[in-house]
């Protein structure tokens, strides 16, 4: 991919002073360190420049082996080849240095309550940097342009494009398009513009403003006036704002992209020439829509790919997550290799193949695929920024009082403006105002990054004299924007009390009236008579679930009603949930509600209505029966629930004798072999064929032969996989509830002595019941991960 | 000629102060309520079953009803019409009625609260003031109705957990023998507190008439 080899022979030195506290991390440090200096003697000793090092190598290899032909030299045993492996070395010394940064930021609890991480972040990159510079040593180009958009870049992007909230983002797209691209092409005029005029009005001194022509500052402009995505991720994330202002500006700085590639590549193109005619402007305004929509289709292909690709991986489950990064970093590549917008292509890659890939997957793939994406997004991150600071250290600076300071204040003036004046328009379209309040944060929120340097990076020296004043300039409108806007949006939030994200997770009441809610929506539109938002979602939902569910999603899911996946979800969540906070032997201490199953089964049935459809076809006085005898039931195995023990579970001899049990108990056996076979990862033996009393626990809900996996016997662990063809719809759970419920069976013999016919429709309400009020339980439990978005369903 | 229209006019100024819609959005709905009921003076519950759109509606059973339920109409009476003026249209109407950026906090409050009634009296068909378990059941049901063949036990799976969580965040301490009753008017709005009615439940009505925008067919 990119060469280091030659690129730079530099070390770099990591910041040992007192950062981190503890033993074993100085100890590493210190051994981090002299592997340094000791990496850093053998370049020095061989050569100052890159070719040289090589040369001296070959050098020296020929005289070894010259050396060879005329005197035998004793065997080295022990040799140091620094040279062999020092690429690699490096940047794991970077990656590793970054990650242990992060580590100890968050050791200093109040340091990043204060300042956001990315301030930190780059003032350690400016120590870097001044230390590299101190030793005498060149350092390396880090934000050498390559590098930052093939390598640094592109993890970021996945992430947010996988797991954008696609809900806010279609409502508001509107809004955000605006901001994206009005927005974007008026600060880039306002500040080229007016940058211009100020350096032409430079009275007395011929400086070396004079020499710059409008064209130059038009791509400056352009340069500049992009919010960049990083930034905004790294200080937003730590504000926690509402959703709607949070996707609102990062959904600008996604789409913003486009357009500052085209005015990027006009401006740069015509520079040389110092005109540009109608023509020109024309052909950038097709550029434009070339760039955005092809890089979106670019994305949207690959993204179909990935989803096809993964309905098809239920027997090669390990390279699932590959499947997913591969896809998604070659529709990045494919489109800059058009020049077409990389980013936007890779945001409508991930939005594309997330519903459908996430039905296809198995639960492990997906942890993988959202914990490898955090990773790499984070190391980037911090790379990213680290490496600003280091850049800022070697420059080339070229510092001009006039222009930076200028450049500085009309970008805050033209953001402002412009967030204003468009929010006036966009007003008028918007049901839900945007306030003065959220404008504000709008403006506010307009960083610049990374991006914006390695735009500067790229310019040609020899068609832009004036670079470096341009990369000074950049590199200060960042740290301002950075430093200063980072590290006072979250007071000011405070300040203003601008309404902040919501912490509660999604509850299955919720998810129920969102649907409720768009349906009758609809249904209202439709009597108005007029095609309205909700209309033109409910037909693509109904295309998406005629048509492309079909081919992307293997088996049975692909006829999953959303609300049913939504559930499904939810309870294994909860599932997960109880396992981690002690397996229900130990209660979790937050545990304030002692509803359960039995509190909301009414204790008399209401008088029949005519409009209300049958539910069961048991006389009611049975009805009524079996569930009085489950409550008590119920009631015993909460007490029981604290002292189990699963030693003491037995065989039950229940025997009454269910021809039509046995027969499913064989079907069962046959499954469950056929279920060992396919899940050849796991390292707990299958359960064994269990009684009939553990069977009909997992019949439960099997009026329509549901297919539930065994749990192996050993361990509470949960090893659910939805996705397997064989079990459509049925989340298995614990160990614990099924013993429990086993147990109380056991108990009371309980057993539905009424013939067995009955007890079918009955039991399945009740089983799911116990199941779930033991679930349920944990539904006050904060529940350890915070990590809500992932949950949205696409086109909800 | 002229009497006449000012006349009507002054009919929409009051409906207009009622209701809260501007002139122009009333005279437009007016017409789709010409265009709905035949250019009769009531609207019937079979003009809207006519409309073909909503065929593909799971719950167009229950929109339907709420357009000819007392209750919607702000008026304390209860049962429901066998069909309603341009009035009560536009009653039930201007419950989906957005927020102005004029709007106050209280106002605002006072909106979700209306909403939310809205969508209690939708899912409490029997009026006891309380949604049951039953009636809930059949909210989860109709709501899966279209997607294929839906395993019964499901949709009331769901609807016990839904009920059961409600019951969990509103009362949670209840003894193992006390019964809820239902979902009550306060914890309704408890739960779905986080929704945010008032910025959801709302569609665009326009100033601009574009039910003759279409071309030809009537839907009537």
């Amino acid at each position: 991919m990119l060469s280091f080899n030659g690129l730079y022979r530099c070390d770099c030195l990591p910041d040992p002073a007192g950062i981190c506290k503890s033993l074993p991390e100085r100890g590493l440090l210190l051994l981090m360190v002299l592997v340094f200096l000791e990496g850093s003697v053998l370049p020095l000793g061989a050569a100052s420049s890159p070719d040289v090092t090589h040369q001296a190598n070959s050098d020296n290899h020929i005289v070894k082996e010259a050396g060879h032909n005329f005197t035998k030299k004793p065997f080295p045993v022990l040799s140091l080849d620094y040279h062999h492996i020092q690429a690699p070395f490096e940047i794991s010394l970077w990656v590793l240095l970054a990650s242990l940064m992060k580590l100890g930021f968050h050791l200093i609890p109040r340091l990043s309550g204060i300042v956001p991480e990315s301030c930190l972040l780059i003032v350690v990159g400016l120590l870097v940097g001044g230390l590299i510079k101190l030793a005498g040593e060149q350092v390396p180009p880090v934000l050498d342009s390559r590098l930052f958009f093939l390598c640094l870049l592109p993890p970021i992007i996945l992430d947010a494009g996988y797991f954008l909230p696609i809900r806010p983002f279609m409502e508001n797209l509107g809004t955000i398009l605006m901001f994206a691209v009005v927005g974007t092409l008026w600060n880039a005029f306002f500040v080229g513009g007016l940058l211009y005029a100020v350096c032409q009005i430079q009275p007395g001194n011929p400086s070396i403003l004079h020499q710059l022509e409008l064209l130059p500052c038009l791509l400056f402009g352009s340069i500049i006036s992009a919010v960049d995505p990083v930034a905004v991720l790294a200080v937003f994330e730590e504000i926690h704002i509402n959703e709607l202002l949070h996707i609102l500006v990062f959904g600008e700085s996604l789409l913003n992209d486009a357009v500052t590639v085209v005015l990027y590549h006009l401006f740069e193109e015509y520079a040389g020439v110092g005109s540009v005619t109608v023509m020109d402007v024309f052909l950038g305004i097709i550029s434009f829509l070339v760039v955005a929509v092809g890089g979106v289709l670019v994305g949207a292909i690959y993204g179909i790919l990935a989803a096809f690709t993964s309905r098809f991986t239920s027997h090669t489950r390990v390279i699932e997550p590959l499947f997913v990064f591969v896809y998604s970093y070659m529709a990045y590549l494919s489109a800059e290799m058009f020049h077409l917008s990389g980013i936007m292509s890779l945001i409508a890659c991930g939005a594309v193949m997330r519903p459908y890939v996430e039905a296809n997957i198995s639960h492990k793939s997906h942890t993988t695929i959202k914990y490898f994406l955090k990773m790499w997004s984070s190391v980037s991150e911090t790379l990213i920024f680290i490496f600003l600071g280091v850049a800022t250290v070697e420059g080339p600076h070229n510092w001009n009082w006039t222009f930076v300071t200028v450049t500085v204040i009309l970008c805050l003036v033209a953001r402002v403006i412009g967030v204003v004046g468009l929010t006036y328009v966009i007003n008028k379209f918007r049901i839900v105002k945007l306030t003065t309040k959220d404008q504000f944060i709008v403006a506010y929120g307009g960083l610049r990054g990374a991006i914006a340097f390695s735009l500067g990076f790229l310019l040609n020296k020899d068609h832009f004299p004036l670079r470096d004043m341009f990369l000074t300039a950049i590199i200060t409108v960042i740290f301002f924007t950075v430093f200063v806007q980072g590290m006072t949006i979250k007071p000011l939030v405070e300040l203003l009390a601008v309404k902040k994200k919501q912490e509660a997770k999604r509850s299955i009441n919720e998810e129920i009236h969102t649907q409720f809610l768009d349906h009758l929506l609809t249904g209202i539109e439709d009597i108005c008579g007029h095609y309205g938002h909700h209309h033109w979602k409910d037909k693509l939902n109904r295309f998406n679930k005629k048509y492309v569910k079909k081919c992307l999603i293997a088996g049975e899911r692909s006829k999953e009603p959303q609300l049913i996946a939504f559930y499904h979800k939810m309870e294994m969540k909860q599932a997960i949930e109880l396992v981690e906070s002690g397996g229900g032997v130990k209660l979790p201490s937050a545990m304030p509600s002692a509803v359960s199953m039995q509190n909301i089964q009414p204790k008399k049935l209401p008088p029949a209505k005519p409009a209300e459809r049958a539910l069961s076809n048991l006389p009611k006085g049975r009805e009524e029966e079996i569930r009085k005898i489950l409550r008590s039931n119920l009631q015993r195995t909460r007490q029981r629930l604290r002292s189990y023990n699963r030693h003491t579970l037995l065989a039950d001899p229940y025997e009454d004798g269910l021809g039509d049990l046995l027969i499913k108990k064989q079907k069962m056996i046959e499954l469950e072999r056929k279920i060992k076979d396919m899940n050849n990862y796991l390292t707990v033996p299958a359960a064994p064929p269990d009684s009939p009393t553990m069977c009909r626990a997992r019949l439960a809900s099997d009026p329509q032969a549901y297919s539930m996996k065994p749990e192996p016997d050993s361990v509470p662990t949960i090893q659910v996989d939805l996705a397997s063809p064989q079990s459509p719809d049925s989340v298995n759970l614990m160990d614990e509830f099924r013993r429990a419920e086993q147990q109380h069976e056991e108990d009371q013999g309980l057993m539905m002595k009424p013939p067995s016919g009955e007890s079918g429709p009955k039991k399945p309400g009740e089983e799911d019941g116990s199941r779930e009020h033991k679930l349920m339980r944990c539904l006050s439990d904060p529940g350890p991960s915070a990590d809500e978005d992932e949950d949205e369903p696409f086109l909800p | 000629m002229g009497a006449s229209q000012t006349r009507s006019e002054h009919k929409y100024q009051d409906l207009a102060d009622k209701t809260g819609f501007s002139l122009e959005q009333i005279t437009n709905l007016h017409k789709r309520f010409q265009q709905l009921s035949g250019n009769e003076d009531t609207l019937s519950r079979q003009n809207l079953d006519n409309i073909p759109a909503l065929a593909n509606n799971p719950i167009r059973n229950q929109i339907i009803e709420a357009f000819f339920d007392k209750r919607n109409q702000h008026q304390d009476e209860v049962g429901s019409f066998n069909e309603i003026g341009f009035e009560q249209f536009l009653m039930v109407m201007s419950h989906f009625r957005p927020p102005t950026l004029k709007t106050t906090e209280e106002e605002k409050e006072a909106l979700r609260k209306e909403k939310l009634r809205f969508l209690f009296n939708m899912h409490d068909t029997d009026n006891d003031g309380t949604i049951t378990l039953v009636e809930y059941r059949k909210v989860v049901e109709e709501l899966l109705s279209k997607s294929g063949a839906i395993e019964q036990e499901t949709a009331k799976a769901i609807a016990d957990a839904a009920m059961l969580e409600v019951a969990s965040t509103n009362v949670p301490d209840m003894a193992p023998d006390d019964f809820y009753e239902g979902i009550t008017f306060e914890h309704f709005e408890q739960i779905l507190k986080g929704l945010e009615m008032e910025s959801r439940m709302h569609i665009r009505f326009l100033d601009v008439d574009t039910t003759t925008m279409r071309c030809g067919k009537s839907t009537s």
